[in-house]
């Protein structure tokens, strides 16, 4: 089978697996030992292996998603690197130092909990405080930085109220303000905003973001929700059934899914047959017209099976001749003639080939077994 | 649930049967305890306070009610110290036999209290110990312990583990979040129990009857006065007493462990 161009693959020598597409090169730059490094980490829960085999280095200063469905294993990968569970298998180095024995409590690291944690018998102060109170810094300093805290996370004035007494996202940004002011070298985010409505979500996304710019630690993320990955990562990593499948920039993702699992979970695509094998392509980049085919495109007729309008854009699903499903998305512009489609409209799909993206799938990544590409191929 | 008018009349009504049929007879003792008559008969003609005096300086009364304190205070302090450490046991380790453990620990309350007394009186029997307060400390710690261990374990399932996660996470050293996290949360189930089990000694007859021997607590004393069928008014004096003691600490234990929500579940959603 002929090989992608274009892709720098980063093929890992010892399991065959995609790595990263561009790892080889940011090597170059980024000192290994510097932020986390995992080797090799196994977890087993009885008979069932949550994480199988896990290599993953994540930069200082980087803002790194772990993202997948649930019982994929990232939470599990998380609590590992909190502390929280010891792996079978494997080693977890922060900053060059094996941390794989320590307990939580002696790890530079600091965890903002799904449920939040928040202690109910303390205050906001004292549970901001907690940290720096176990480790019997002097109480002027913690006055000091649980003002600073709350500061940052826009809390000051609710320093007296009881956890019970907040809502949702306060309580929130208190867990994050009871973890930073540890200055922890990681901090690990567990889904922190899966319990917060839609609106309150988007909010906590950008001041996660100016947050973690603004005290510059790594920030390990996990969510399963993919657009929360895609808008705020440096860099993401989806896990399926304990294991990476591909690790990369949101665009590189996005755009470039190595897996026909990556393309599904990460966004809406279709798969299709190019010459040189099976492609993915995004919905967006298919042109919907109720006109014959364009000469010198490619594509495909149907029938509309379902219109969705999602505002920015409508997404069609069409039915096409030969049995398979595709879904295109359409821009909603305002001034742009619309096209008026309805389900059973008769259409036809256009692309340009230069748009999709080969799919490599998991088999593929095995036969390539002890060949490290380097370069393009 | 919605229930037609009549269904929810019924039930009110039925209720309110079953709280009178419970609640009565205490009030019959209540009222009689006032009654001056040595015979007692409805309607109460003359009212007096006069038996509470004849209780309080009845030398009997007086040493039952003080062993009653004592082996109720010293069985309670056992039970708290013993019930709380298996709560944790039971509760955080995954052992051989775990379960049915906690079903032999729940044994003195699901047995019938002669079955108790009369084992406790035989092995103090066959080990040559006299029956003194000590016997009956004991007797009363083994179904005192139950009442501690059963609010402590069901606080413990009820507490988020992300807690202790929290405060391990945090930096705190396995003693400190056993200071700071564990014992604040499961104080009010601690002192409930504490409660409780007090209660359940200090009106205890049948195991008491097993192992106390020779003395009196003063369920004992009314026990026996009963029996011999006088100074029944002062009985009455003396019930209405362990009434108000039984029921002050049992209304203040329900109170603490009602009075609060789920401890650790209040911080999510």
């Amino acid at each position: 089978m002929a090989t992608p161009s274009t892709r720098t693959r980063f093929v890992d020598a010892t399991s065959g697996r995609v790595v990263s597409e561009t790892r080889a090169s940011e090597l170059d730059v980024i000192t290994s030992g510097q932020g986390i490094l995992l080797r090799g980490i196994t977890k087993r829960f009885g008979s069932q292996e949550a994480v199988s085999d896990v290599d993953l280095e994540v930069y200082r200063g980087e803002f790194f998603t772990m993202l997948g469905p649930s019982g994929s294993g990232k939470t599990t990968l998380l609590r590992l690197i909190a502390g929280f569970e010891v792996p079978d298998k494997g080693t977890i180095s922060l900053r060059g130092v094996d941390v794989t024995g320590l307990p939580p409590y002696q790890r530079g690291v600091n965890t903002v909990f799904q449920d939040y944690a928040l202690f109910p018998h303390f205050d906001v102060a004292r549970n901001v405080a907690y940290g720096l109170r176990v480790r019997h810094v002097k109480r002027a300093e913690i006055d000091e930085r649980v003002q600073a805290a709350l500061e940052m996370v826009q809390m000051t004035e609710f320093a007296a109220r009881r956890p019970a007494q907040l809502s949702g996202g306060q309580r929130q940004r208190v867990a994050l303000a009871r973890a930073i002011i540890n200055e922890p070298q990681v901090l690990l985010l567990d889904e922190p905003l899966g319990a917060l409505d839609l609106k309150l979500r988007q909010e906590m996304q950008v001041e996660l973001k100016r947050i973690q710019r603004q005290i510059g630690i790594t920030f390990i993320y996990v969510t399963h929700d993919q657009e929360e990955a895609l808008t705020m990562s440096d860099r993401l990593a989806v896990f399926r059934s304990g294991r990476i499948e591909q690790i990369g920039p949101p665009t590189e993702v996005y755009e470039r899914p190595a897996t026909e699992f990556v393309a599904s979970f990460v966004g809406t695509s279709n798969v299709i047959e190019a010459p040189y094998g099976r492609a993915v392509l995004r919905p967006e980049k298919i042109e919907i017209t109720n006109g014959p085919l364009a000469e010198g495109r490619d594509g495909a007729t149907g029938q509309v099976i379902d219109v969705a309008y999602l505002g920015m854009v409508t997404r069609y699903r069409v039915r096409l001749d030969n049995g398979n499903t595709m879904t295109a998305a359409r821009q909603n512009s305002s001034g742009g003639s619309q096209l008026a489609l309805t389900p059973e409209s008769r259409v036809t799909l256009s692309w340009d080939l230069n748009d999709a993206f080969p799919l490599m799938s998991h088999s593929d990544a095995e036969t390539q077994l002890g060949e490290p590409a380097k370069g393009a191929i | 649930m919605r229930l037609s008018r009549l269904t929810r009349g019924g039930f009110a009504v039925f209720a309110a049967l079953v709280v009178t049929f419970v609640l009565a007879p205490l009030l019959v003792i209540v009222l009689f305890a006032f009654d001056k008559s040595n015979v007692q008969s409805l309607p109460i003609r003359h009212w007096t306070t006069h038996w509470f005096a004849v209780a309080f300086n009845d030398p009997a009364v007086r040493s039952a009610l003080w062993l009653s304190v004592k082996a109720g205070c010293a069985a309670t302090l056992i039970a708290l110290v013993l019930g709380t450490l298996v709560a944790f046991g039971i509760h955080r380790f995954r052992f051989f036999g775990r379960d049915t453990v906690s079903l032999l620990l729940v044994l003195p309350i699901a047995l019938p209290g002669i079955v108790t007394g009369l084992a406790l009186q035989s092995a103090f029997n066959i080990t040559h110990i006299q029956l003194s307060i000590y016997t009956i400390i004991v007797g009363h710690a083994t179904f005192c312990m139950v009442v501690v261990f059963n609010n402590v374990v069901a606080r413990l399932r009820r507490t988020s583990t992300s807690l202790i996660e929290a405060s391990s996470d945090l930096g705190a050293r396995p003693w400190q979040t056993f200071r700071l996290v564990t014992v604040p949360m499961l104080s009010t189930a601690i002192i409930a129990g504490g409660l409780l089990a007090f209660a359940l000694s200090f009106d205890e007859v049948i195991v008491t009857t097993f192992t106390a021997g020779a003395q009196n607590t003063l369920p004992l004393w009314i026990f026996g006065a009963i029996l011999r069928g006088q100074q029944l008014p002062e009985v009455n004096a003396v019930v209405v007493f362990v009434l108000i003691l039984t029921a002050v600490p049992i209304a203040y234990a329900a109170r603490i462990s009602s009075g609060e929500r789920s401890f650790g579940s209040t911080g999510s959603k």
